[in-house]
């Protein structure tokens, strides 16, 4: 057992530990979960270290059979970008857990309980490289998240999960078909070992089953990003989660999606995400300004940020589809980014609405003068989401825009405009809340942050500073990963059959 | 036909499941005659399940030994090995689950449990035969006694209704299949399945004929399974019988049906297999679609897990379709899986529905994770593995069967069956929903906690669905060993 396979099992110890203290005492439930998902935040911290920054590739792999008929192994490794997306998943559950302390006052244990069981689903898909594993990560991590809307969202909270989970279920159920029908081919559902089968030419796909494959696979994901016009689930399932549900939504479970995509969408069917390549760009395009004007006139915080969301993941989508360098490094630390800003910002919400107990942004006005630390600490959060230099967002779209600017320069102006809108929906957002006359019942209602409320906010606003000013930390593995993602979606173009002669040109061109 | 007048030793080894089922019965009934008062008469359940264990034992030591008995009239083969522990184990589950309900409703008889027994023992009959008339045979045996399980509180109305219903439309069915073997015998002078299978593969008897026979044969069969077009029975049915027989039905008689569907398709009409194939290819896909979406709009639970028990027939009459040996271990496992799922899931229905089965309305089960949450948690494992979500039984079960077909090129089906089990979640939510996401309604107010048999009941199907779901290779092996070629 090595130490990946720590970082994996200590949130499902955790679980398991978590069902069976006493419902009596909530307080032993927040003690454990706070303990629990420190400890595993440390052990990841712990991969950092002996992580090889220098190599690309998989790194500390295990690989133990599970079932023997058919073949399936319990194989995780991690590597430039999963290393970091596992990162964020175990540094927000502590603070998940700090922000849900008090504001969860129902059924504490199994809101705990649950919390831990999505940190075991998150970290699983991340680092999964045997299909069906992958697989039975991606369902596993969706139970707790419904229960976490169902049980702990606000009004229309029904609704949204069943919506969450039915979105979900019915994009993945085509991933499994595609996933059985790679093993009938391969025999395998270890997924470097198909990779190997393909570069050496053992495998090889008809143009149309390769269309028809990648199609399955793009459309699990796309849902799961979500690519406009799948996004509809993602409003709803974010509005009425409960605070740290819509943290670890945006900031982690959106990711799921856009990994998938990146890691096995990409080097699995080069040809057919090439063809389809113009088409997805439309529809991040679209996302990206569509989530940017729904977003300025949502008169709900929440909602606010989470059109802000299907804008910001329309640009991950932009860079990955661009197939350069630049293009997908500026996906991933978007990625990262969005973990990171989105987060706060849903974090930030939720403190505003523990104090005033509305997401309506008609119910505040004039909270900067109550509580003036809330407001500096929103304000970072707001600028870094728009994007403004030396905050993270910014790296992260600038390399976005200039990748897509090599494969197509209209798309990347179009793109620019999301860039200019989010800062109109954000400002305008920070300017109806906190600037203005303070209400005589709004100003007796907002203390400032608590020392607890300082714990979860500091470190993501440490964090946007440093993936801000220097990149140098975070980008070297995942450009390096990024590479050789490029390097094996790349090598098999010229060997596919032509799918469409113009894309290929194009493709050979860079 | 050699005719061998008396069996040997050997030969009553192997049907030694059956004598004591039988025998278990009849002492019952005459127990139930002799004892009088209250505390003897509690003896029925602990003595039922004590005679399916040794049944158990006994038919686990007979699979050592696998042939035929009786002048080849029945074959204990590993497939046969397999179904009858199966029958057995579900026998045992729904005694547990019944004990309880028996007394709630004041009719604890010996006679409940001797049905079960002979039920069982017909179960076991049809899957051990390897010739028509046994299988005629194991099928009344069975169906019998189970028309009388149905109608089992002879007062109350309901009962009434379900097992009249279930009689005249199944002995209907059934005439159908004796007319298909009357065919089948008049084609090829025969009625043992590997001769009609011989007969058929010199193919003297015209086609169109043998595939008439088939075509009835599949008739009194898929109403059996409750397949479309022959489901219209089961809602009513199970809505109607008591819910720990509804249990019952929706998994032994099932399970010893599907297994001598797939003995008869896949031995004796094994030659004529791409004319069978289209018609029960489209009977899956009706089956699935009904049945899902037929459950989306029931507000009685009880209702709505017998469509589900449709659906899942569809998923199952998949694996047939592929008509391998991959999609006959599939069929084995699904129907495993499905048999500790819907037990569980129908021994909490027990447990909750009370007196005269007052609470079976899906919303009654607002805020049952608020007070008895053990048992909310063990509903939900059941939901989850009906919905099929990774690590659970029901999840292995449809990734066998939709790895059987995808292997035997039917990519559609295997699309289109996918896409039914993501509209499938959407009704299994709503309990979820009712149980976790609502407040406690009136329904809650006289709710005590199960007593100990339900309990064992619902711990071990709960226990068995993950078990297979996480380690599904110890059955799937076992399965595939035994797996029709």
């Amino acid at each position: 057992m090595n130490l990946l396979t720590a970082v994996l099992a200590l949130p499902l110890i955790g679980f398991l530990v978590a069902i069976l203290l006493p419902r009596s005492s909530p307080q032993a439930s927040r003690v454990w979960a706070l303990a629990s998902s420190l400890i595993t935040l440390v052990a990841s911290l712990g991969l950092l270290v002996w992580f090889d920054r220098g190599t690309a590739g998989e790194q500390f792999m295990v690989d133990v059979p599970w079932i023997s008929t058919p073949n399936i192994h319990f194989a995780i490794s991690a590597n430039g970008v999963s290393l970091w997306l596992v990162l964020l998943s175990t540094f927000l559950t502590p603070l998940c857990v700090l922000i849900s302390w008090n504001s969860i006052k129902d059924r504490v244990k199994e809101f705990f309980a649950f919390l831990l069981m999505l940190e075991f689903g998150l970290v699983g898909v991340f680092l999964a490289q045997d299909l069906f594993l992958f697989y039975v990560f991606w369902e596993v991590s969706l139970v707790p998240m419904y229960f976490l809307i169902g049980i702990w969202g606000h009004d229309r909270r029904i609704y949204a999960a069943v919506k969450f989970f039915l979105y979900t279920m019915a994009g993945s159920v085509l991933m499994l078909a595609a996933i059985i029908y790679l093993y009938n081919k391969t025999h395998t559902f270890s997924y470097p070992a198909i990779m190997q089968m393909l570069l050496n030419g053992h495998l090889r796909f008809a143009a149309g089953e390769q269309m028809l494959l990648f199609l399955a696979f793009f459309l699990a994901f796309a849902i799961k990003v979500p690519l406009f016009p799948l996004h509809t689930w993602l409003p709803d399932a974010h509005v009425e989660a409960p605070t740290a549900g819509s943290v670890m939504l945006a900031s982690v479970m959106l990711k799921m999606g856009c990994y998938g995509i990146l890691h096995f969408c990409l080097p699995l069917f080069p040809s057919a995400a090439r063809t389809c390549a113009p088409w997805i760009v439309v529809l991040a395009i679209i996302g990206i300004i569509y989530g940017a004007l729904v977003a300025m006139v949502q008169p709900n915080m929440k909602k606010l940020v989470a059109y802000s969301s299907v804008s910001h993941l329309g640009f991950v989508v932009l860079g990955v589809f661009s197939f350069t360098q630049q293009g997908l490094d500026g996906a991933v630390y978007q990625m990262l980014n969005h973990g990171i800003s989105t987060g706060a910002l849903f974090l930030l919400v939720g403190y505003l609405y523990e104090r005033r107990h509305s997401l309506e942004i008609s119910a505040y006005g004039g909270v900067a003068t109550p509580a003036p630390n809330l407001a500096i600490v929103f304000l970072i959060a707001t600028l870094a989401s728009i994007g403004l230099p030396m905050l993270n967002n910014f790296i992260g779209e600038y390399l976005v825009l200039q990748g897509a600017s090599y494969a197509s320069f209209p798309a990347t102006v179009f793109a620019a405009l999301g860039v200019i809108l989010s800062a109109c929906y954000m400002l305008w957002l920070y300017q109806r809340t906190f600037y203005g006359k303070t209400s005589e019942s709004l100003s007796h209602h907002m203390p400032d942050l608590s020392g607890r409320e300082w714990a979860a906010i500091l470190p993501l606003l440490l964090l946007m500073l440093w993936m801000g000013s220097y990149t140098q930390t975070f980008m070297p593995p995942i450009s390096a990963q990024n590479a050789r993602i490029l390097d094996l979606s790349k090598q098999r173009v010229a060997q596919s059959p032509p799918v469409m002669p113009a894309v290929r040109e194009v493709a050979n061109a860079r | 036909m050699p005719a061998n007048l008396f069996p040997t030793g050997v030969e009553y080894f192997r049907i030694l499941p059956e004598m004591i089922l039988t025998i278990a019965g009849v002492l019952v009934m005459f127990m139930e005659a002799v004892f009088t008062n209250d505390d003897q008469r509690k003896i029925f359940g602990p003595f039922s399940i004590v005679a399916l264990l040794a049944a158990l034992i006994a038919s686990l030591s007979a699979s050592g030994d696998p042939g035929a008995a009786f002048s080849n009239m029945l074959i204990i083969d590993g497939f046969a090995s397999f179904f009858r522990a199966l029958v057995i184990a579900v026998g045992v589950i729904a005694i547990l689950s019944s004990t309880e309900y028996l007394h709630r409703e004041r009719s604890a008889g010996g006679e409940y449990y001797a049905l079960i027994l002979f039920s069982i023992v017909g179960q076991c009959v049809m899957v051990t035969a390897n010739e028509l008339i046994m299988i005629f045979i194991g099928l009344e045996i069975s169906s019998i006694s189970s028309y009388v399980l149905a109608g089992y509180l002879r007062d109350d109305p309901r009962n009434n209704e379900s097992a009249l219903k279930y009689f005249l439309l199944g002995s209907f069915a059934t005439a159908f299949l004796l007319y298909g073997v009357a065919w089948i015998y008049g084609l090829t002078g025969s009625t043992n399945l590997d001769h009609i299978r011989g007969a058929l593969q010199t193919s003297t008897p015209p086609l169109a004929l043998a595939g008439a026979a088939a075509a009835l044969m599949f008739v009194g069969i898929a109403f059996k399974i409750s397949a479309a077009p022959f489901q219209i029975w089961a809602p009513d049915v199970y809505q109607g019988a008591p819910a720990p027989v509804s249990g019952f039905l929706s998994v032994g008689p099932k399970a010893a049906a599907f297994a001598i569907l797939l003995r008869v398709f896949m031995t004796a009409f094994g030659p004529i297999a791409s004319h069978w194939q289209p018609i029960v290819w489209s009977c899956a896909l009706a089956s699935m679609v009904v049945g899902n979406f037929a459950a989306i709009q029931q507000s009685n639970i009880k209702r709505m897990l017998a469509y589900s028990s449709i659906a899942h027939a569809g998923y199952i009459l998949v694996a047939v379709t592929a008509d391998s040996t991959t999609g006959s271990a599939a069929a084995m496992f699904y129907l495993a899986a499905y048999a500790f799922t819907n037990l569980g899931a129908f021994a909490v229905v027990t447990y909750f529905s009370r007196k005269g089965e007052k609470y079976v309305s899906i919303d009654d089960f607002a805020g049952l994770s608020q007070r008895q949450p053990a048992m909310a948690a063990m509903l939900t494992v059941f939901l989850l593995s009906l919905i099929g979500v990774p690590l659970t039984a029901g999840f292995f079960g449809k990734f066998y069967i939709f790895k059987a077909v995808l292997d035997a090129n039917e990519v559609w089906l295997a699309v289109l069956g996918l896409l039914n089990s993501a509209v499938a979640a959407y009704y299994y939510l709503r309990v979820l929903v009712a149980m976790y996401f609502k407040d406690p309604g009136g329904a809650m107010d006289t709710l005590d906690a199960p007593g100990i048999g339900l309990k064992i009941a619902v711990y071990a199907s709960a226990l068995g669905t993950l078990v297979l779901g996480i380690f599904p290779g110890w059955v799937l092996d076992i399965a595939t060993r035994a797996a029709l070629k």
